[in-house]
């Protein structure tokens, strides 16, 4: 193992709503370059978990270190400039706007402060070509100029993803990018990520073990509030307590 | 992009604005200039109330408390006799976005329901100020003595005079505008209207942005409350009450919210229908609360909505 | 300053609490329930003032006054809710601010034409006429008492109510999760109509144990809503704890504010300042206290658990 610091490192990380804990004493450590995929039943507190690595949970305890900085006490923006990128599980996107105003936002966010009042934003070419760059690379080029409102599911996560990007994140944090897809679309966005692994560093929770199976350099499993497991793909399909627990095999002792 | 039926209808609008005073003056009906002015007044404080509304999603129903303020900007340097338009008007708006900003500083930590009633909940705090200090007339309010001076260069206390300079300040006023909600500012108002969670986590603080907003819309609304003084030579608390807000708030909506010339046109229907309906019986609200009730309920669009659109929405 | 005086302000301070009590628990039950903001709850307070001073003006029965001016109002509230306000629910919240304003404007003004634009002054029934002994030496009138306990019982009654009956279940329930309380078979509008009844028979009922006390005017309604806003706001909106919270909050401090901040400032800034800044400070007493509450807890007191 490479002795550097980890790029985002996490400890005893814990959050509870009223009674329930929904994390209870996390440890992660996601290496620069890796993708970790985070896979668990519903309500292990995979969400919660994104919530709190992007900064809009404030947990209860614990600590987050991000590119050697504590970033804990930051809240969402903060992160976002410090390189921290996320999508949501519920696609969420500026509707009214075009795709590539979409996209040119995350650009915008990460150009320098908006308090300009006079040059139109959305004539900017420093603001429009790395936007219309950035939706090239998810494959949304053509679509540049219809409302986001309007556009197909699919191609509303991929513009999830190009707005992330364009923040020129070092660590995406991807909530679940295949929910709701067809069969179709799941694979066109499996291809699109994984051209981006290797090249970023992803924390992935998703659902569909195909696309787990298909990205993953190491798989953290979550049951209940805690990793009960983490390692490479190969270890978890041969981690018993995860088969039982999670894959739901009966599995012989 | 906008569409034919909106310039043309604008051009017309702006140029039936500028005409008044002469057709005012041909049929020898002075009251023309005088309503129209008040009218113009309104409208810059709805436009500026819509900027925060319409562009930014932040339901203000506090805007009166920022007229208030410039209006007191006013009439207490006249009461100490300081005359000078070149103090007291942008007295008006320093004051009067200083407000804004500490309101929204506190308010704007909420959002909804609770971000409603604060902003309503200050604008009658500040109006409950104004009739308890006796020094400054109470809630009788004062007299003022003078209109705003400018060195002889300007002389308000010719109708026409004022006519023009409320209307230049209208102008200027949608001028800028246009220029703000198409600037980096703006699009950030309207996106973190849109969707905030996402404009965070693409990495903007929201909220210095929606509260420069609220400052800068606090400070025209000053303008206008300089203005509305001038326009009656009188100060009274009741600029401040929280009916005069709900007003402001009615003439965006009726006009079209999100939009910078909807809010003039919502003016200019509501302060004529006022006119209209007040002339035919004094108890003219019985008749406009249920209107009000019909409109937000079947013509969300408002008025400026009612005119088709070109591909895109825009201002 | 003696304590007496002090011990009768408290009380005073109670009984406004509790009239901004009977405001805020219907329109905190509105808000939580159908997420309805609903200006013109000040306008059924009003109401209930009016039918309540009509009819006691005509029968001399401040007993059927009572009971007039809740049925009327619980009515008016009713129709109010099938004609205009359920249409509301699931627009957003500037809709219903401007609608909600636009009743105001129709209520003031009618009642403006029916008894007209002076205020309209009703005696203490006679029967609650006297004082009453509180304390030993104290000495408080007795209608004013008789508001806190009718008060203090309509919050029991709310919390035995939302707690332990099914109509109170049905409430909880139909906060969180209107589509499966229409799926066990209640009739949801109907349910909302009751509860909109309701909480306008509670504002009624401040409005009209308020006819004596205060003046019955066009607007009196808007007066005490903005108050009962920063009482919803300080005690957490959607919460009946909260709402009583916050109205005894809001009661005491505006109370005592208005009765001792002049005297305590005139001993520190002299009398003739205090004579100034004692009334205007009173009055942005309950405000400051608004934004000191939201400045650390921007949810309020007592924030309801909604899912």
């Amino acid at each position: 193992m490479p002795t550097a610091e980890p790029l985002l490192a996490v400890r005893g990380l814990i959050k509870r709503f009223g009674g329930l804990v929904a994390t209870d004493g996390i440890d992660l450590d996601v290496a620069e370059g890796e993708t970790l995929a985070v896979i668990g039943p519903n309500g292990a507190g995979k969400t919660t978990l994104i919530g709190q690595l992007s900064g809009d949970l404030p947990p209860d305890a614990g600590s987050i270190r991000f590119a050697g900085v504590d970033v804990t006490a930051l809240p969402a923006p903060a992160r976002s400039q410090r390189g921290l990128a996320r999508s949501f599980q519920i696609t969420s996107i500026f509707r009214e706007f075009t795709a590539l105003d979409n996209v040119a936002l995350a650009v915008q966010a990460h150009a320098g402060h908006s308090f300009r009042f006079w040059t139109p934003a959305f004539t900017e070419r420093a603001l429009r070509e790395p936007a219309r760059a950035t939706l090239e690379r998810v494959g949304l080029g053509a679509r540049a100029d219809v409302v986001a409102g309007t556009l197909a599911h699919g191609e509303q996560r991929q513009l999830e993803i190009a707005m992330a990007l364009a923040t020129r994140p070092r660590l995406l944090l991807l909530d679940e990018p295949v929910a709701g897809m067809g069969a179709d679309e799941s694979q066109r966005m499996v291809r699109l990520l994984r051209e981006l692994r290797g090249r970023h560093t992803i924390v992935l929770v998703e659902h569909d073990m195909d696309v787990v199976w298909a990205l993953a350099d190491r798989i953290a499993v979550m049951v209940y509030g805690r990793v009960i497991a983490c390692g490479t793909p190969e270890a978890i399909r041969a981690n018993a307590e995860v088969r039982r627990a999670y894959l739901g095999e009966e599995v012989p002792a | 992009m906008r569409s034919r039926a909106r310039v043309l209808t604008l051009l017309a609008g702006l140029l039936a604005l500028g005409l008044v005073p002469l057709v005012a003056a041909l049929t020898q009906q002075p009251f023309y200039l005088d309503l129209f002015r008040r009218i113009m007044i309104f409208a810059i404080a709805a436009v500026s109330l819509d900027l925060i509304l319409g562009f930014g999603g932040m339901v203000s129903f506090g805007h009166a408390a920022y007229l208030g303020i410039g209006a007191y900007a006013v009439a207490i340097p006249a009461f100490y006799g300081i005359h000078s338009g070149l103090v007291q008007w942008p007295l008006a708006m320093v004051l009067s976005g200083l407000a804004a900003l500490a309101i929204g500083a506190v308010s704007l930590r909420t959002s909804g329901v609770s971000f409603i009633m604060i902003t309503l909940a200050f604008a009658q705090m500040l109006y409950y100020l104004g009739i308890s200090i006796n020094a400054w007339g109470a809630d009788d309010g004062m007299r003022l003595a003078r209109r705003s001076q400018f060195g002889g260069v300007l002389d308000l206390t010719n109708g026409y005079v004022f006519y023009y300079v409320v209307f230049g300040l209208l102008l200027t006023l949608l001028w800028l505008g246009n220029r703000l909600v198409h600037a980096r500012f703006g699009v950030v108002i309207r996106a973190a209207r849109s969707n905030e969670p996402r404009m965070r986590a693409i990495g903007f603080s929201t909220f210095r942005y929606k509260l420069a907003a609220f400052g800068i819309a606090g400070a025209i609304g000053g303008l206008a409350g300089a203005l509305l003084t001038n326009q009656t030579e009188y100060l009274t608390p009741s600029y401040m009450h929280w009916t005069r807000s709900g007003e402001i708030m009615v003439m965006v909506i009726l006009g079209g919210i999100g939009t910078l010339y909807g809010p003039v046109l919502g003016a200019v229907a509501f302060l004529l229908l006022e006119d209209v309906l007040s002339a035919w019986t004094v108890h003219w609200q019985v008749v406009l609360g249920p209107l009000l009730v019909l409109v937000v309920l079947y013509a969300r669009r408002g008025l400026w909505g009612l005119l088709p659109e070109a591909r895109r929405a825009d201002g | 300053m003696n304590w007496l005086l002090v011990v009768e302000q408290c009380l005073n301070g109670l009984q406004f609490g509790v009239m901004l009590f009977l405001m805020a628990a219907g329109l905190t039950l509105v808000f939580g329930i159908m997420n309805l903001v609903n200006l013109a709850h000040g306008s059924l307070y009003m109401v209930g003032a009016y039918l309540a001073t009509a009819a006691v003006t005509r029968t001399g029965s401040f007993l059927a006054a009572v009971v007039f001016a809740l049925l009327g109002t619980l009515a008016i509230g009713m129709l109010m809710e099938v004609l205009a306000l359920r249409t509301l629910y699931e627009r957003d919240h500037l809709d219903q601010v401007l609608a909600t304003f636009g009743l105001i404007l129709f209520f003031n003004e009618a009642v403006a034409i029916v008894w007209g634009r002076a205020a309209l002054f009703t005696a203490v029934p006679s029967a609650l006429s006297g004082h009453i002994q509180v304390l030993p030496g104290i000495r408080y009138p007795a209608y004013r008492a008789v508001i806190i306990v009718v008060g203090l019982l309509v919050a029991l009654l709310l919390y035995v109510v939302v707690t332990r009956t099914r109509l109170g279940m049905l409430i909880r329930a139909g906060a969180s999760n209107r589509t499966m309380v229409g799926a066990l078979g209640v009739n949801i509008r109907l349910l909302y109509t009751v509860v909109f009844g309701f909480g306008a028979a509670l504002a009624a009922l401040g409005g009209l144990m308020a006819g004596p006390i205060y003046t019955v005017l066009p607007g009196m309604g808007e007066e005490i809503l903005i108050q009962v806003f920063v009482v919803i706001v300080i005690g957490g909106i959607g919460s009946i704890r909260g709402a009583l919270a916050g109205a005894v909050v809001v009661g005491m401090v505006d109370t005592l504010g208005r009765a001792f901040l002049r005297p305590m400032l005139s001993t520190v800034i002299g009398p003739s300042a205090a004579d100034n800044a004692g009334p205007a400070l009173a009055s942005m007493l309950i405000y400051i206290l608004m934004a000191a509450v939201l400045y650390f807890r921007p949810q309020g007191l007592f924030p309801a658990l909604r899912g």
